[in-house]
């Protein structure tokens, strides 16, 4: 179904973190850019559609004007609004946001760090952009701090923080950004497998609670209503968010789940873990009879390797990239 | 990132060391070092471990390792672990020393790598905890404090959900980022790929405690049956979980992950094929923290006999290489201009400090101190290389302290010159803590 093609190289290998790789597709300038979180670097690359240009950058996460003080990113996010795009990184000192091309950082927040080093870890990890405007990142504590982000410009604000979870927030997803309508369009996982179902808006809205069982939810989806967890069980589960019955569970993975990704025109799934294994499954949702089914469709085993990061290239699922863990490359599938 | 690690960075890496300590003080070594005094004696080698151990579990070096803090570098490590390889009456050289360091950390890479569940780790860091009580059984003041810091270490990480522990994990992965270091016994035994140094990973055996076969979908209705089933070929063949482990302070842990593979194995060299990635050599912006935490760390492992060195066993436990040779005789060429500064404190506690600074062919500045008569374990002075002097002594002579001036100065100017050649190897604080 999937065939290798050839890979990209990058400038430093990829950290054992969840959802280490993002996508943003630029169909107008017929390019790619990729990033992947190499400790304290996040390495981007833009490669080009008939794959003859391939340029590289890195970038740090730091506060600005401050030399020395780099820290250890957690992870790295486009986020894609009606009105522009940003990349996102997150790291234990903080928040910023970059220009899409990581040309220009528009904003920093830095986070609450504790005089003395305290037994809980502090870090932001988990980044969506939502409906209209609004950027949610998730942190260690369990908050959700909410940005308002206006059409252009650095005016960066922080709207709302969002007190729910009690577990370090582990993966952000929404749906429905821009144009359409959806009843829940946020969903937040975190350490202890908890989900919570939102609606956004200038005051965001719980809908929803999903309990987890004590097993973190490492990865998580939203797409036609449907919550697709992934768990370090390997498990992934996919629940009606609103009420938070389970559509389907499937014994996915014989390791822990890095990383989830779902094609929204084609409703094709893919899955990653540490077992070195990517899935590609097939979704159904049928909205009117209130069913879900899962097909699993083709496997591929990246030998060796504990894979940290899989995406989708394109909102079809025609093509695919993975990272590992020690990997100085991003390896890419297309459909055959 | 994650705040908890230490201890069980000290407790694998510190194992795999008494692992590799206890195998080549068994044999009989040929060696170009006339000085290691052919082979050791069964009450040579009982002691060596009885020091390490001690000092490695000791009740203070426990207590720093367990407040919170972020994992430094494998420069900082690797100065502690030399001074834990000397706590006793032998000296390793510094190529033997690099090499120890290779040879722990892909061991201890290896183990976290492969851990099914983050929960294993403890297991692994328990399995070395297990042999090492074996190595000091007839001391029962070692093995009292082995089992001290172990029951400290599982009150402070039984506590800890699956996904701190992952945490732990990720962090630790991201230290061990970029090793590719080629271990003999491990391309031996088929756990590392020759081709790429990459460890191999299997897509069969037993899945993890928690995790379920895969192969399996199941559909529910809206009232929670069950209404469908489908299988989907796993690409593996993979097989329940095996049975538990035993997270207390005794019991079979359930995994051969941090167990003694020296054991049944003849001293092998380690095939050490220049690592792909130098580990750490790049400017540390948090080299002052960093030294602070050497210093406590250094500190709590209580002073260095220093006369017990003269009658130290100098052993070179790994051949080295034509290449390392050249550099280590290369070495002792290198100073050619000693200042001698007397620093003195008024003070209870201590006396004299007597630091001598070395010019070396490179133009950089080499300091050693040496403490007489009584050592304060928590004050010494650091030099390091790239980075200020820092000095932690306070000499209240005027003579003194300008002569500590005019060095600083003299140290800023020598920052510019060329990189010693000799990398690592001819590491300020390693040749320090040598006690040459």
């Amino acid at each position: 179904m999937y065939h290798k093609e050839k890979s990209i190289q990058i400038k430093n290998s990829a950290s054992a973190l969840y959802n280490n790789l993002s996508v943003l597709r630029i169909a107008p300038r017929r390019l790619t850019y990729f990033t992947v979180v190499h400790a304290n670097v996040v390495n981007m690359v833009s490669a080009s559609w008939d794959g003859l240009n391939y340029s590289h950058r890195q970038l740090q996460s730091k506060e600005p004007n401050v030399a020395t003080s780099t820290s250890l990113i957690m992870q790295a996010a486009f986020c894609v609004l009606p009105s522009r795009e940003l990349l996102v990184i997150t790291s234990q000192k903080g928040i910023q946001m970059y220009e899409s091309d990581g040309s220009i950082m528009v904003y920093w927040h830095a986070l609450d760090t504790p005089e003395t080093p305290s037994a809980q870890a502090v870090f932001a990890r988990g980044i969506s952009a939502v409906w209209e405007n609004y950027i949610c990142v998730g942190v260690s504590s369990g908050s959700i701090l909410v940005f308002d982000v206006p059409s252009k410009g650095s005016n960066i604000t922080l709207s709302e923080v969002l007190e729910e979870h009690k577990e370090s927030i582990t993966d952000i997803a929404s749906e429905c950004s821009g144009s359409q309508q959806c009843i829940a369009d946020l969903v937040s996982a975190d350490d202890g497998g908890n989900l919570c179902v939102w609606k956004s808006g200038e005051e965001f809205q719980l809908l929803n609670k999903i309990p987890g069982f004590d097993m973190s939810c490492s990865s998580v989806k939203l797409w036609k209503g449907t919550v697709v967890a992934g768990y370090g069980t390997g498990q992934i589960r996919l629940y009606e968010a609103v009420t938070g019955i389970l559509h389907a569970e499937v014994n996915a993975h014989a390791r822990w789940i890095y990383s989830l990704d779902i094609a929204p025109f084609s409703g094709l799934l893919l899955s990653a873990a540490e077992d070195s294994l990517v899935r590609v499954w097939h979704l159904t949702v049928s909205q009117e009879t209130n069913s879900v089914e899962v097909a699993h469709l083709h496997n591929e085993c990246v030998t060796d390797t504990q894979i940290c990061g899989a995406r989708f290239c394109d909102g079809d699922g025609y093509a695919f990239a993975v990272t590992g863990y020690d990997l100085s490359e991003i390896i890419r599938y297309t459909q055959t | 990132m994650s705040a908890r690690t230490l201890p069980l960075v000290f407790v694998n890496l510190g194992g795999e060391m008494l692992y590799i300590l206890d195998q080549r003080l068994r044999a009989p070594i040929a060696s170009e070092d006339t000085s290691d005094k052919g082979v050791w004696s069964e009450r040579d080698r009982r002691r060596v471990l009885n020091d390490v151990t001690a000092t490695l579990f000791g009740p203070s070096f426990v207590d720093e390792l367990l407040k919170p803090q972020q994992l430094y570098s494998h420069r900082t490590l690797k100065t502690v672990l030399t001074r834990l390889a000397h706590a006793s009456i032998m000296r390793l050289n510094p190529a033997s020393m690099d090499r120890l360091y290779e040879l722990t950390t892909m061991a201890v890479k290896h183990q976290v790598l492969l851990c099914p569940r983050p929960k294993d780790l403890l297991l692994v860091s328990y399995n070395h905890i297990d042999a090492v009580r074996d190595f000091v059984r007839d001391s029962p003041a070692v093995l009292n404090q082995v089992d001290q810091a172990h029951r400290r270490i599982i009150e402070v990480y039984s506590s800890m959900s699956e996904g701190e522990l992952q945490l732990l994990r990720q962090t630790l992965l991201v230290f061990f980022q970029d090793m590719h270091v080629r271990v003999s016994l491990f391309l031996k035994s088929k756990i590392q790929n020759p081709g790429n140094g990459r460890f191999a990973l299997p897509t069969s055996g037993p899945v993890p405690h928690g995790t379920e076969v895969p192969g399996l979908i199941r559909t529910f209705d809206r009232r929670g049956r069950e209404v469908r089933r489908s299988e989907f070929p796993p690409g593996g063949s993979y097989s329940r979980p095996a049975g538990g482990g035993s997270f207390g302070l005794h019991g079979a842990r359930g995994t051969l992950l941090g167990t003694n593979t020296y054991a049944a194995n003849r001293p092998e060299e380690t095939l050490a094929s220049r690592a792909s990635a130098q580990t750490g050599d790049a400017p540390n912006p948090l080299a002052k923290e960093e030294l602070n935490l050497l210093a406590r760390l250094m500190g709590s492992m209580g002073a260095q006999d220093g006369a017990g060195a003269e009658g130290a066993f100098r052993i070179s436990m790994f051949s080295p290489d034509d290449e390392e040779q050249e550099a280590g005789t290369s070495k002792e060429a290198e100073a050619f201009e000693v200042i001698s500064i007397q620093a003195t404190q008024v003070g209870c506690r201590w006396s004299s400090h007597l630091l001598s600074i070395t010019r070396t062919k490179q133009n950089a500045l080499m300091l050693k101190a040496a403490f007489v008569p009584q050592p304060v374990p928590s004050l010494f002075c650091i030099l390091h290389r790239q980075r200020d002097m820092l000095v932690f002594c306070s000499a209240q002579d005027e003579h003194v302290a300008s002569e500590l001036a005019q060095i600083a100065g003299q140290f800023s100017g020598a920052e510019e010159q060329a990189e010693n050649p000799c990398g690592n190897k001819g590491d300020d604080l390693l040749a320090m803590m040598d006690d040459l």
